[in-house]
C-alpha cells in the first residue's frame, strides 16, 4: 500500500485516497470549437506512461482536496506531490 | 516405540501433552510441534500425496514442509491443511490426515500412481480439454471428490480475531542469529524497532545447530539477547508472528498467533489472531535459508528428510527420527547432521556424497569418527514404500551424467539428503526485488529492490554464523541510522563462534538415473507430486518459460507454494532448454507468504461490523411493522410492508393502489442531499446539469440531469432554489457520495474560480413523502398554517412551514405522478414526523409503501431510474429526455459529446415502453428482445428490458426496454426469447399512465 504525501496533510496510507488519472489535462475553454477528434482525445486519450507520471489524486477520506503526484509507475515511487495549480514539478508525463 | 532421547533440547519434559493423530491418543510435551511428537512416537507416514496418493513423511521441520499436512480441530474451529511441522502442540490437540481415503495406512485412491504412465504433466488440460459434457458429467466430479487437501469448516467461526495498525522506525524480520543482532544494534540506539519471527522461540537456526556464541551456547545466546531487547522501550517483540506479505512504500502485514491452544476461548479482548499491519520507515530482511531436497528415485518415501530438519529433530525437540542414518549431498553441512544423529545414538550406514571431493572440516570429522563416506556416488533407489529400508548406490560417471559401477545397497531406515540452501527471498520479492543467482553458492541472492529494505544472514549467502551475525549487526544499526537513530557504527562484529567450516557445494540438480531411465519417480514438488520427468517432458512440449512450466506441471503451487522444489524445478528446466538458471529466472512470489486464515484477515469485520449499516430515524417503526428491507448502497429501505398473509406480490399490489387512489407514505430519507452555497452556485449548476438554472427563481424546484463529459448520465435529482447564493441538490441513494465528489471536483480543479461550497446533509433532513389523491387531506391536518392549494403551493415549489409542530422544508415533487408531498425535517424529529403523519392519515386508511411499490409506480409514470434504465452507455436522448437538454447554453457537461458521431447515430437504443400480448406475463429484467425468434442463430438482438412489473392499477404488466431505433419502432412486435418460451410483445410508448399528468394536483 503506497504512502502518499498529501500536500495538505502529510503522509498518509493509500486507502484514504481516490486516484483521478493523468494530471494537467484541462478541460477546453469552448469544446464546441474543437473536432470530434480534439474532443475524443480530450475525453478518451491518456498516456500510459513507463517511469514518470504527473497524475491526480484526492483525499478522499482526509482534507477531501485534490492535488497532484509525481508517481514511477515502475517502482510506484511517489517522488513529489504538489497543489492544484503549482507549477507542475518534473516534467515526466507531461504532453510536452 | 519412543524416540524421545532422555535428555537435551528445548522441550519441558515437567509439562507431557497428551493429543491424538488419525483417532491415536499420543503424548508430547510443551516445546514440541505436532511433526516433532509424531515422530518422537515412531509416526514417520502422515500424509498422502495429492496426486498419486503415495505415502508420504515428514521432510522438513519448518513451515517449507510440502507433505505432512493435517486437519487440526474438528467443528467449527477446525482448521485444515496446517503442516506437522508449523503446528506447536498443545494437550488435547486433534489432527487428522488429509487426501486419504479410508486411511493414510490404506489409501484406495493410490491406485493412482500404478496407472501413473497415465497421468503425466498435463494431464489435465490434455483430458478435459476433450469434451464439455465428459467434463461436465465424469471428470469434474470425480476430481472434485478425489482432490483437494484439508475440509473447511461449515460453521460460523466463533473465535475472535483484531488488526493493529503500527508504524516503526525498523521492522526487522526473522528472529534468527542475525535477526537478533540486527534489532538489538537498531534497538539500542532508541529507533521504535519490531522483531518479528513465526517461531515461539527467537533463535532460528541455532535451535538446530548446536552453536557457541561468545562463550555462551546459541539456544541461551537468543533467549538473553530477546530478554535484553525486552527491556528497550521502543522495542516490540512479536513472537509466533510470521510477515507474510510486503507492499509497496514498506507496508508489511504480519499474522500473530495470540492463542495456540484451541482448549482455550478467545475474545475481544484476547483474540485467537492478530494482523499486524506495519508501515516502517526501514526494513531488515533476516529470514535466513530453507535447505533443498535432492533429486533421486523414490526420493518421496516416509523417512526421507532434509539433514537440517534431522537436526532440529535431534537438537531442538530430543527427537531421533531414525535409528540407522544414511544420508545423500553435495555440501558439506549433511556430515554435521551425520555427526549430530550420531552423537545422539543412531548408527551412521554411510554419507553419500554426489561431489568429487569433500575434504572440508566436516568430512575430516565424519571420517575420523568412522563414518563411511562415498565420494562421487548417488542414491539411485530408495527401498520401502512406507518407511524407507535401504538405498541402492552407483558411482557417477566422469561427466557426471550417467552412472556407473556395480550397484551397493545400504539398509537405513532414514535417509537424509541436503541440495543445498535456498534463501528465503519471498518477501523480498513481493514489491519487485529482483534476484541474482550465485555460482558458487548454487542459490538465488537479492539484488535490487524499490523499497527501503536491506538484507542480512541467510538470506544473503551468509551462511556461517559469525558472518551472519556480523552482517545483521551491520545491517541493524544501519537501518536505524537511515531512519534517523544512531551513528550506523554497530557496537559488536566480532562474535566468538564455534562453528564448522562451510565447505563448498557442487550443484547436481537431478540425479542421473541407471541406463537412462529410473523406475522410480524423481519428485521435484513433493506436494503436487511433480517429477523431473514432467519438466522434462513440458520442456519439451513448449512450456519453456518458468511461468508456463509451473501451470503446466503444478510445480511450486499448493499451500507450501514449493518452498522446497522451485530452485530444483527451474534449475531442471534450465538444464532441459539449454539456458543459464539467471536467464530462466524464477516464478513471481506474492503473498501471503504461508496461508493466512481468513478470521484473522476479517479481524473484527464480522457480521454486523462486516459493512456500515445506514438505518432512517424511522427504521424502527419499520422493522416493528415488519418491513422486509432491500439494501441500497449501505442504507437499509424499505423495500414492502406485508401484512398477514400477504406473499410480496399482494403486498406491492395493494401499496401501488393505495397511492393511485388514497394515500401513501414512503421514507424517502436516505436520497442524497446537498447543500450548495455561494455567489456562483446558480452558474456552477448551470454548467454540471444540462438543462438552465439561472433563472430559477427562490422557493422553486427543477429537475436535472447529471452527464459526464462523455454525454452519459450518471445521476439525476431535484434541485430547489432556497436563496440567492443558496441551493439544496437531491441525488438518488446510491450515487450521494459520487454526485459530491463530482462536484468538488470540478470546483477544484477546473473551476477553482468558482466561489461555491458543497456538503453532504443527507442525514441531516429526514423526508416523508406523502403520496396519493389524499395527500393534501393528510397534510392540511397536521401543517394547518400553509396554503397547499395548487395556486399557492404549486407543483415544483417548495415552502417553508410547520408540520406537527417540527420546522419544516415542504417540497410539491412527485415520483408517482399523484399529488405528493416531501416533507423535510431534522433527523431528529423524522420518526416523530412519521408517527404524525399515520396518525393524520388514519381516516384516510394511510399506506406505507417501499421501494418495490415506488419503483412500479415510477414505472408505469415511464419515470427512469439512473442505474436501471441507464447503464453508463445511456443519453438524455436516449431517454427521450430531450426536453432537458438546454439547445441555448453554450456549455454545460457533457454538451459537445451530444455532437459526436456515436451519440447522434438513429440506431442508438432509445427507451420504449413494452407490453406483453398476455397481460400476466411479466418479463425478466435484462431480457433480450428480437424482432423474429425463428430466424437464424445467433439472432440478432434489437433490445433489452430494464424494468419489468405487474401493474394493479392498470391490470397488466408493464415494461420499459432500451431498443435500437426504439421510437421509430413503436407499434411493432417484439419476442422476448427466454428459456422456457417465447414471449410476444408490443413496443409502445414508455408512459402508460396519466399521460396528461392530469393527477399531478390532486
Amino acid at each position: 500500500m503506497h504512502l502518499i504525501d498529501c500536500p495538505f496533510c502529510g503522509p498518509r496510507a493509500e486507502l484514504e485516497f481516490h486516484y483521478g488519472g493523468e494530471a494537467h489535462i484541462a478541460r477546453p475553454e469552448d469544446p464546441a470549437a474543437l473536432t470530434d477528434e480534439q474532443w475524443a482525445d480530450f475525453l478518451f486519450a491518456r498516456r500510459n506512461t513507463k517511469g514518470l507520471f504527473r497524475e491526480r489524486w484526492m483525499h478522499t477520506a482526509g482534507c477531501r482536496r485534490w492535488f497532484n503526484a509525481v508517481r514511477d509507475t515502475v517502482s510506484y515511487r511517489v517522488v513529489a506531490t504538489y497543489r492544484m495549480g503549482e507549477t507542475p514539478i518534473g516534467s515526466g508525463g507531461a504532453k510536452d | 516405540m519412543d524416540y524421545r532421547l532422555s535428555h537435551g533440547g528445548c522441550i519441558d519434559r515437567t509439562k507431557p501433552l497428551s493429543f491424538c493423530f488419525n483417532g491415536e491418543t499420543l503424548n508430547g510435551y510443551e516445546g514440541d510441534t505436532l511433526a516433532s511428537a509424531l515422530l518422537a512416537n515412531g509416526k514417520h507416514l502422515v500424509a498422502r500425496s495429492f496426486k498419486y496418493h503415495r505415502p508420504r513423511g515428514i521432510v522438513a521441520a519448518g513451515v517449507e514442509e510440502p507433505n505432512a499436512m493435517v486437519q487440526l480441530g474438528r467443528g467449527a474451529t477446525t482448521i485444515p491443511n496446517l503442516k506437522a511441522t508449523e503446528v506447536h502442540l498443545f494437550d488435547g490437540l486433534e489432527a487428522t490426515s488429509v487426501n486419504c481415503w479410508p486411511s493414510v495406512t490404506f489409501d484406495i485412491n493410490a491406485a493412482n500412481g500404478w496407472f501413473s504412465n497415465l497421468f503425466p504433466a498435463g494431464f489435465y488440460y490434455k483430458t478435459f480439454m476433450q469434451s464439455q459434457a465428459l467434463w461436465m458429467k465424469v471428470f469434474e466430479p470425480h476430481i472434485r471428490r478425489s482432490a483437494g487437501w484439508g475440509k473447511a469448516p461449515s460453521e460460523p467461526d466463533p473465535d475472535c480475531y483484531d488488526h493493529k495498525h503500527v508504524h516503526c522506525d525498523v521492522l526487522v524480520v526473522g528472529g534468527g542469529p542475525s535477526g537478533l543482532a540486527a534489532a538489538y544494534e537498531a534497538g539500542r540506539t532508541g529507533a521504535r524497532v519490531i522483531l518479528a519471527d513465526e517461531q515461539v522461540a527467537f533463535g532460528g537456526s541455532l535451535h538446530a545447530l548446536k552453536r557457541r556464541i561468545d562463550g555462551v551456547d546459541g539456544v541461551a545466546w537468543a533467549a538473553r539477547q530477546a530478554a535484553e531487547l525486552d527491556t528497550m522501550d521502543e522495542v516490540t517483540l512479536l513472537p509466533h508472528t510470521t510477515v507474510f506479505g510486503y507492499y509497496h512504500h514498506n507496508y508489511l502485514c504480519a499474522v500473530e498467533t495470540c492463542i495456540n491452544s484451541h482448549g482455550i476461548a478467545s475474545s475481544p479482548a484476547n483474540p485467537r489472531m492478530r494482523l499486524w499491519h506495519i508501515r516502517a520507515a526501514q526494513v531488515v530482511l533476516a529470514t535466513g535459508a530453507h535447505e533443498r531436497p535432492l533429486i533421486f528415485a523414490d526420493n518421496d518415501r516416509p523417512g526421507v528428510m532434509l539433514a537440517n530438519a534431522a537436526q532440529s529433530y535431534v537438537n531442538r525437540y530430543a527427537v531421533l527420527p531414525g535409528t540407522n542414518v544414511a544420508l545423500l549431498t553435495n555440501n558439506d553441512g549433511a556430515y554435521e547432521a551425520a555427526l549430530d544423529l550420531k552423537a545422539a545414538g543412531a548408527a551412521v550406514a554411510g554419507i553419500v556424497d554426489l561431489r568429487s571431493s569433500a575434504d572440508g572440516d566436516l568430512p575430516q570429522r565424519a571420517r575420523a569418527a568412522g563414518i563411511d563416506v562415498l565420494i562421487g556416488h548417488v542414491v539411485t533407489a530408495v527401498q520401502g514404500r512406507s518407511r524407507v529400508r535401504g538405498i541402492s548406490i552407483r558411482q557417477l560417471s566422469e561427466d557426471r551424467r550417467s552412472v556407473t559401477g556395480p550397484e551397493k545397497t545400504l539398509a537405513c531406515d532414514l535417509l537424509l539428503m541436503s541440495g543445498g540452501w535456498s534463501p528465503v527471498v519471498h518477501l523480498f520479492c513481493h514489491t519487485q526485488g529482483k534476484l541474482a543467482f550465485d555460482e558458487v553458492r548454487a542459490c538465488f541472492l537479492p539484488a535490487t529492490s524499490q523499497e527501503d529494505v536491506s538484507c542480512a544472514g541467510a538470506l544473503v549467502g551468509s551462511f556461517d554464523l559469525a558472518g551472519g551475525l556480523r552482517d545483521g549487526a551491520i545491517k541493524g544499526a544501519q537501518a536505524a541510522m537511515a531512519a534517523g537513530f544512531g551513528a550506523g557504527v554497530p557496537v559488536q562484529t566480532d562474535f566468538a563462534c564455534e562453528e564448522p567450516g562451510e565447505g563448498t557445494i557442487e550443484a547436481q540438480w537431478s540425479v542421473p538415473a541407471p541406463g537412462g531411465h529410473t523406475k522410480g519417480k524423481q519428485f521435484v514438488d513433493f506436494q503436487n507430486d511433480t517429477t523431473a520427468a514432467d519438466i522434462g517432458l513440458a520442456a519439451r512440449e513448449g512450456f519453456e518459460s518458468v511461468e508456463h512450466m509451473k501451470r503446466y506441471t503444478l510445480s511450486g503451487f499448493g499451500t507450501d507454494q514449493g518452498k522446497t522444489g522451485n530452485i530444483n524445478a527451474l534449475a531442471i528446466l534450465s538444464s532441459r532448454v539449454g539456458r543459464s538458471i539467471q536467464e530462466t529466472g524464477t516464478t513471481t512470489f506474492r503473498p501471503p507468504y504461508t496461508p493466512v486464515p481468513f478470521g484473522a484477515m476479517a479481524g473484527r469485520d464480522v457480521g454486523q461490523m462486516n459493512d456500515p449499516v445506514r438505518i432512517t430515524p424511522m427504521h424502527d417503526w419499520h422493522v416493528a411493522q415488519g418491513a422486509v428491507f432491500e439494501d441500497v448502497g449501505q442504507w437499509k429501505r424499505p423495500w414492502y410492508f406485508p401484512r398477514a398473509g400477504e406473499d410480496m406480490h399482494a403486498a406491492v399490489n395493494r401499496e401501488c393502489l393505495a397511492v393511485r387512489n388514497g394515500v401513501g407514505v414512503l421514507d424517502a430519507s436516505t436520497l442524497g442531499k446537498i447543500d450548495i452555497r455561494g455567489p456562483d452556485a446558480a452558474e456552477f449548476l448551470n454548467r454540471i446539469y444540462t438543462n438552465a438554472w439561472l433563472k430559477l427563481d427562490i422557493g422553486r424546484v427543477r429537475y436535472g440531469l447529471m452527464c459526464h463529459e462523455d454525454g452519459m448520465i450518471f445521476d439525476d435529482g431535484t434541485t430547489a432554489r432556497l436563496g440567492d447564493h443558496h441551493f439544496l441538490m437531491t441525488t438518488t441513494t446510491g450515487g450521494a457520495a459520487t454526485v459530491l465528489d463530482w462536484l468538488e471536483e470540478y470546483l477544484q480543479t477546473e473551476w477553482p474560480d468558482l466561489k461555491v461550497y458543497c456538503t453532504s446533509v443527507t442525514e441531516q433532513w429526514a423526508t416523508v413523502s406523502v403520496a396519493g389523491p389524499k395527500a393534501r387531506a393528510v397534510l392540511e391536518k397536521i401543517c394547518p398554517q400553509t396554503s397547499l392549494s395548487p395556486d399557492d403551493f404549486p407543483f415544483l415549489s417548495f415552502v417553508h412551514g410547520t408540520v406537527a409542530g417540527i420546522p419544516a422544508r415542504i417540497f410539491r415533487i412527485s415520483f408517482t405522478g399523484e399529488l405528493s408531498y416531501e416533507i423535510n425535517v431534522p433527523w431528529w424529529s423524522g420518526q416523530t414526523l412519521w408517527e404524525a403523519v399515520m396518525e393524520a392519515g388514519k381516516e384516510f386508511d394511510i399506506t406505507p409503501y417501499g421501494t418495490e411499490a415506488m419503483h412500479v409506480l415510477r414505472a408505469e409514470k415511464g419515470f427512469v431510474i439512473v442505474g436501471q434504465e441507464t447503464d453508463g452507455t445511456t443519453t438524455p436522448q436516449d431517454l427521450g429526455m430531450d426536453w432537458i437538454v438546454s439547445k441555448k447554453k453554450k456549455d454545460f457537461i457533457g454538451k459537445r459529446s451530444y455532437d459526436r458521431q456515436d451519440t447522434s447515430r438513429s440506431d442508438r437504443k432509445q427507451l420504449v415502453g413494452i407490453l406483453t400480448d398476455d397481460p400476466q406475463d411479466v418479463l425478466p429484467e435484462g431480457a433480450q428482445l428480437v424482432a423474429n425468434p425463428t430466424a437464424p442463430k445467433p439472432i440478432p438482438m434489437i433490445g433489452h428490458v430494464t424494468s419489468s412489473y405487474y401493474s394493479a392499477c392498470l391490470g397488466h404488466s408493464i415494461a420499459l426496454a432500451l431498443v435500437k431505433s426504439g421510437r421509430e419502432r413503436i407499434g411493432e412486435t417484439v419476442f422476448a426469447p427466454l428459456e422456457s418460451k417465447s414471449v410476444r410483445a408490443r413496443l409502445v410508448d414508455p408512459i402508460f399512465y396519466d399521460r396528461d399528468g392530469e393527477r399531478r394536483d390532486g
